[in-house]
């Protein structure tokens, strides 16, 4: 049976649909806690229709983005300081316990204080998410950059820590960096949802306005949304990977 | 030899590690001088600080005494190059941009940069691969991309840190032969560690057999056989029991120990 997975795989998502399908049709949940998924394609249309869904999508697409630019961003470029200097690491370290653990949730307040309910809001709480994820990715991965690797780089004239740094130490790091890269694509969806709960307009704020009138396809319909937009992101993130990463065996 | 140039000094050198509050001393009292053009071979056990002596010709590790001095070489651009036991290519690197990595530090045009690795490649007999990655490459390969990425950077000496004991026999022979036509066909002044003697009598035009804990040199033999030589000829295998005995030969008396 192994040589038709895609063919299997598919089977298992209908048999999923099938189920879905059937539970709220056969009774045996109520349609209006969970609507059936023939139900799904009519409430997208009119969402589509009205606008909303193109304007939510845009609005979180944009506070993604730019969440993880930043958050990734910072998170890379300190992982790999801390990673290159001894001080740095030590200097940090204590800080890096402090803050580690604060869910970025719990930032929502502060959020909403600096920023105000707007978009800055939601970008600073969807970076804090990433943050943390690529910035031990990429301290962890220059770490353990082969030592060899390094001296063939000082034999060789290269003696500054920035000619180190991008002749052999980021380039050896780039596998590393890219897991945590990856991780932090699938977080920030999550952060995404968190961050908009409190009233800035996107995926979010629409799902707990259509859940508190208990419009419960709509919100399943964007989340299905987010899953798509997901599985597109994380398409093309390997699509690049395969590129970057094609000297590897 | 003819005219004799030094291409490097080396005088009185010593280094001694110190880790964890406790000093090793690795050399003591190292002198060589190695002509232009020369091959020295350095042998001896492993620990005994060979390797350590090129990392220091490297400025990879400072000497606690002693000093090295260079005779600048007109036709060279570089002082040094080493060629490591193990490879070393950087996988990211296609074999040509791997042979190119040196010269990066240099403000040659890419073209030229590029020309010269493959110049370089070409005198490896590797020309062909150089489009692929590392890992498509077998051990001896490997070897000889390194090769090509130490000539490339044009040194005035070329320093191998036991550049073949990682290979299987036939792979190795074939790359002492490469070496020997390499050096006619560049007159570079090698200094080659090994801890293989056979190896150091057949490439060798002098050998310096390093012993003991400091290592000191024990001896320093001429071998003059012209290439090509036969390898086990009875002649090389006299010279190589000569250093094998010089190596074990008890330590001179001494009342300088530093315990």
């Amino acid at each position: 049976m192994r040589q038709k997975p895609v063919l299997l795989a598919a089977i298992g998502l209908l048999c999923f649909l099938l189920l879905w399908e059937a539970a709220p049709r056969l009774g045996l949940i109520n349609p209006m806690f969970l609507p059936p998924p023939s139900s799904l394609p009519a409430a997208f249309m009119k969402e589509f229709r009205s606008g909303i869904w193109l304007q939510m999508v845009g609005h979180s697409l944009g506070h993604y983005a730019l969440g993880f630019i930043v958050g990734a961003g910072l998170g890379a470029i300190l992982g790999v300081l801390t990673g290159m200097s001894r001080f740095l690491e030590d200097f940090l370290a204590w800080v890096v316990r402090l803050l580690r653990p604060i869910p970025n949730l719990a930032w929502a307040p502060f959020a909403i204080i600096w920023f105000g309910v707007d978009q800055a809001a939601a970008v600073f709480i969807i970076s804090i998410g990433v943050f943390w994820i690529t910035f031990f990715a990429a301290h962890g991965a220059i770490r353990t950059v082969d030592r060899d690797l390094v001296e063939v780089a000082e034999a060789f004239g290269f003696r500054t820590g920035w000619e180190k740094l991008f002749k052999v130490l980021l380039p050896a790091a780039t596998p590393g960096i890219l897991i945590g890269l990856r991780t932090a694509l699938g977080q920030a969806w999550m952060a995404v949802v968190a961050a908009e709960l409190n009233g800035v307009s996107g995926l979010g704020s629409r799902m707990m306005q259509a859940s508190s009138l208990l419009a419960t396809d709509i919100v399943i319909i964007y989340m299905l949304t987010m899953a798509a937009l997901y599985g597109v992101m994380d398409a093309v993130f390997m699509f690049a990977q395969g590129r970057l990463l094609r000297w590897k065996p | 030899m003819e005219a004799v140039t030094p291409a490097i000094r080396i005088e009185g050198l010593s280094l001694t590690f110190t880790q964890d509050g406790r000093r090793t001393e690795v050399l003591r009292g190292l002198d060589l001088t190695v002509a232009r053009g020369e091959f020295v071979a350095i042998v001896g056990a492993s620990g005994v600080g060979k390797s350590t002596l090129l990392r220091v010709l490297m400025d990879l590790a400072k000497p606690t005494t002693g000093t090295v001095e260079l005779s600048p070489d007109p036709d060279a651009e570089r002082p040094l190059a080493l060629v490591f036991q193990d490879a070393r290519l950087l996988p990211w690197r296609r074999v040509l941009s791997n042979v190119m990595f040196g010269l990066e530090k240099s403000s040659l045009p890419k073209a030229e940069r590029e020309r010269r690795a493959m110049q370089a490649l070409g005198l490896v007999g590797l020309s062909e691969l150089a489009q692929r990655w590392p890992h498509q490459l077998s051990g001896g390969q490997r070897q000889r991309v390194a090769l090509a990425r130490a000539l490339a950077v044009r040194p005035a000496i070329l320093l191998m840190d036991e550049p073949f004991s990682a290979l299987d026999i036939a792979t190795r022979e074939n790359l002492q032969d490469e070496l020997i036509r390499i050096r006619r066909e560049t007159h570079k002044t090698i200094i080659f560690v090994t801890h293989d003697i056979d190896e150091a009598t057949y490439l060798a035009d002098r050998i310096v057999a390093l012993g003991g804990k400091p290592g000191e040199v024990r001896s320093v033999r001429t071998i003059d056989l012209p290439h090509p030589r036969r390898r086990g000829a009875l002649a090389l295998q006299e010279i190589s029991m000569a250093v094998k005995a010089d190596i074990t030969a008890d330590a001179p008396a001494r009342d300088d120990w530093v315990i």
